[in-house]
């Protein structure tokens, strides 16, 4: 396959899967708002969105404040902001675009439909609908997508490329969500119940709630949903899975010059195969989680130099 | 003007071939024709069959109108037609075989050989080269017209990068998607195996030794205007999509860049431009093209599809001669109409144009896609002054011919079904002796009342095209 296809694809998936969990965070966020709290708490979880995406700069320079609207204006339908909805939905589709041969017309008329849509709701039309609803729809089109990819796509390295492109996505931003709201809720620890919600949504922003309660079968403690998220192999958006499928898909695309990657790509899986949660939380939470991302980083800059843009044989 | 109708006589009898249809188009129901116009442009739209249009806002993608009544061709016609298209396109290639090598032909001084050598579409780096199968024009599109008394004339031939197959083979599809009624009344000669013939075709012309040779299309990128049909075609034979980035030469071969290392290639359907395909000898601002590529086809180990300089051969200037090319190397009357062409160039013509420019179509003569030309009897006094100025300064960049009575169809527009003008584009393959095409082409039409001019890029839309069988 050409590397610059390999590229367009691996890319695709990963704009479509930023979009889709960017929905989970922004709702969430938006949903927890709701619950009684204070304004300077509310704030801090809008701030965390900006933080988290390490969008200040760009922020600041076109809003005066924080809060609700203007963070989700700017996450939502802003066409400047290259981390937006609408920005994710467009280089997910012109990367489909590039490569329209290669994936199916199902997979194609999908994500250009996606597009298409997106690009007619105004943000005044999404908040006035009910801001939910769009996030629902968001969701609803990325597992559409994985569906008709998963449905009719050849599975040969076009579909490796795609998978490494959605879990090596998926990992960083559920390591991110947990990073930052893993701080937020433990500098806020206080009564049981404000606890139980925000945790709750928490665990709902990566569709882990019943997840929780079918594997632990008890109260929502915070070391036990970082365990969940973290280390479960079964949950589909949890590190250890998502490395899991990173190296069997890796495994079928190695080429001569990817056994580093392959190797480092082993060794992170390992970590995640063999550790305990008490030991991450000794370590410190915020460390582990930096190095993780830190690592998923070198990844994909190693699978992009081994597959994507190789320059080494052009004299 | 008189013009022939493609659907009704003279005395607005239907004609014989379009009776089946002409019935079944009276008892259809309007509502249910508008439901199914509709259906065909979400379709078109949600498939993204589109293309952009160069000068309009950057990026912006626009459907192609396609009209449901299809032009239907009788059998007969497309026999002639395609034994017609069969013997210029032979002819077409052995001009640039030879004037690429003994030029016998200017020699013979059959063409002027200052009309050839000076022409800015001939290229000497060519000189010499021997092409697999000595084809040069592996794909060409020959724009026919058909004027009042229903004869036909070959407008021009493309031979450089022609497009629009792809519409042809989307127009049957959406054609039986929305009507396989009429499939079953008629006997529509198929088309859909056109990828593969092109594919055999390529792989027919890969280079010496190589049995199982790699093939690909080459695309200037996503935002060329044809980009739609470049992953259409590459999609349909199977083929890697590449553009120039993706290739690269190493020792005068050309290899393409793959996840599993550098892979060979054989083969490269170009859509092109000769301009931009190698930065070394051509332009050298192109980056699109691919360094070196031209001296790894010159020592035979890579074939380009079209073959480099064919623009010497489809060049308005040159297009006079086609018949006389016929004649010395087949033999053969031609049996195509050219258009009677004044070639600005000579003063007895200059003169005759600019005394005659309101009943003439004035064309530059590099221009294409509808591009730079006057039609007269349609054109304000204040064009026709701007030509006048354009054809003193640049006599030779100029070609006038009469402004043919372009035959027309029924075709709907919005104040109902209405007569509008059409063209029709076959796709001509050649490899060796063998020279084939699918039964019709594209037909392009004019939507706007009156116009002459069916080209997308001006606001043309497209038909099916059925060649009815025996």
């Amino acid at each position: 396959m050409l590397s610059r296809t390999a590229d367009h694809l691996f890319w695709m998936s990963r704009y479509m899967e930023r979009a889709e969990n960017l929905a989970r965070l922004l709702d969430v966020t938006w949903q927890m708002s709701l619950v009684p709290q204070s304004l300077d708490v509310a704030n801090q979880s809008w701030n965390a969105i900006i933080a988290l995406n390490s969008l200040e700069e760009a922020f600041e320079a076109k809003y005066s404040s924080v809060n609700a609207e203007n963070v989700l204006r700017f996450m939502v339908s802003d066409a400047d902001n290259y981390g937006s909805i609408h920005s994710c939905l467009r280089l997910a589709r012109e990367n489909a675009h590039a490569v329209r041969g290669t994936i199916t017309t199902e997979m194609w008329e999908t994500l250009n439909s996606t597009w298409l849509e997106a690009r007619e709701k105004s943000f005044e039309q999404i908040w006035g609908a009910g801001i939910g609803d769009f996030f629902e729809w968001v969701k609803m089109r990325s597992s559409l997508t994985r569906g008709t990819t998963l449905g009719t796509l050849l599975q040969d390295e076009s579909y490796n490329f795609i998978r490494i492109g959605t879990l090596l996505e998926r990992a960083d931003n559920t390591a991110r969500i947990l990073d930052v709201k893993y701080h937020v809720l433990r500098t806020h620890e206080d009564e049981g119940a404000t606890d139980f919600y925000e945790w709750g949504a928490l665990l709902r922003s990566v569709s882990a709630f019943e997840v929780y309660r079918k594997v632990y079968r008890d109260v929502i403690t915070p070391d036990r949903v970082a365990e969940l998220l973290i280390l479960n192999k079964d949950m589909p958006r949890s590190l250890h899975f998502c490395m899991n499928s990173v190296i069997k898909n890796l495994d079928l695309i190695a080429n001569l010059q990817s056994g580093e990657t392959t190797r480092q790509a082993g060794l992170l899986h390992a970590q995640l195969h063999y550790a305990r949660i008490e030991d991450i939380l000794e370590q410190g939470l915020h460390e582990w989680l930096t190095d993780f991302m830190d690592r998923i980083y070198m990844l994909g800059d190693g699978i992009s130099k081994d597959f994507l843009v190789p320059m080494s044989e052009a004299a | 003007m008189n013009f022939y109708n493609e659907m009704m006589d003279a005395n607005d009898g239907v004609r014989a071939h379009y009776k089946a249809y002409d019935e079944w188009l009276k008892a259809t129901p309007p509502e249910r024709i508008a439901r199914k116009r509709a259906e065909a442009d979400l379709a078109f739209h949600r498939v993204g069959i589109t293309f952009a249009v160069y000068g309009e806002e950057a990026g912006k993608e626009r459907l192609i109108p396609f009209d449901i009544i299809p032009r239907i061709i009788p059998p007969h016609e497309w026999k002639s037609l395609q034994s017609g298209l069969r013997q210029r396109v032979k002819a077409l290639n052995m001009f640039l075989w030879d004037v690429y090598h003994d030029q016998e032909i200017l020699k013979a001084g059959i063409i002027p050989a200052e009309q050839v050598l000076n022409n800015a579409q001939y290229r000497p780096v060519m000189k010499g080269v021997d092409v697999p199968g000595r084809i040069y024009a592996h794909i060409t599109g020959v724009d026919i017209v058909r004027a009042g008394a229903g004869e036909f004339y070959v407008l021009e031939d493309n031979l450089r990068v022609p497009s629009g197959v792809s519409y042809m083979l989307e127009d049957r599809k959406m054609m039986m998607r929305l009507f396989p009624e009429l499939f079953a009344k008629h006997k529509v000669a198929p088309v859909q195996h056109y990828p593969d013939m092109l594919l055999e075709k390529l792989r027919a012309v890969s280079p010496k030794g190589v049995s199982n040779p790699t093939v690909v299309v080459m695309t200037p990128g996503a935002y060329n205007s044809a980009y739609f049909e470049h992953t259409f075609l590459a999609q349909q034979m199977g083929v890697e999509l590449v553009e120039g980035r993706d290739l690269f030469v190493k020792d005068e071969v050309v290899y393409m860049r793959t996840t599993q290392g550098p892979q060979r290639v054989d083969v490269i359907y170009r859509r092109i431009d000769d301009d931009f395909l190698d930065p070394t000898v051509f332009r050298a601002d192109s980056s699109l093209g691919v360094p070196g590529i031209l001296k790894a086809y010159q020592a035979g180990n890579v074939t380009l599809a079209n073959a480099i300089g064919t623009g010497v051969a489809d060049d308005k200037s040159i297009y006079p001669y086609v018949p006389d090319m016929i004649r010395f190397y087949l033999g053969e009357e031609p049996k195509l109409n050219n258009v009677p062409t004044y070639m600005c160039r000579k003063p007895e013509d200059l003169k005759y144009t600019l005394d005659h420019l309101p009943e003439l179509v004035v064309k530059e003569v590099h221009g294409a896609g509808g591009y730079g030309m006057l039609v007269g009897p349609a054109s304000t006094k204040e064009q026709i002054e701007h030509f006048r100025k354009l054809l003193i300064e640049k006599p030779d960049g100029y070609i006038a011919q009469p402004t043919l009575a372009l035959s027309n169809c029924p075709t709907f527009v919005e104040e109902g079904i209405a007569p509008r003008h059409l063209d029709l584009r076959p796709f001509v393959l050649s490899s060796g002796e063998c020279v084939n095409m699918v039964p019709g082409g594209l037909t392009r039409v004019a939507l706007t009342k009156g116009s002459l001019v069916v080209n997308s890029s001006q606001g043309g839309g497209t038909k099916d095209t059925w060649v009815l069988e025996d």
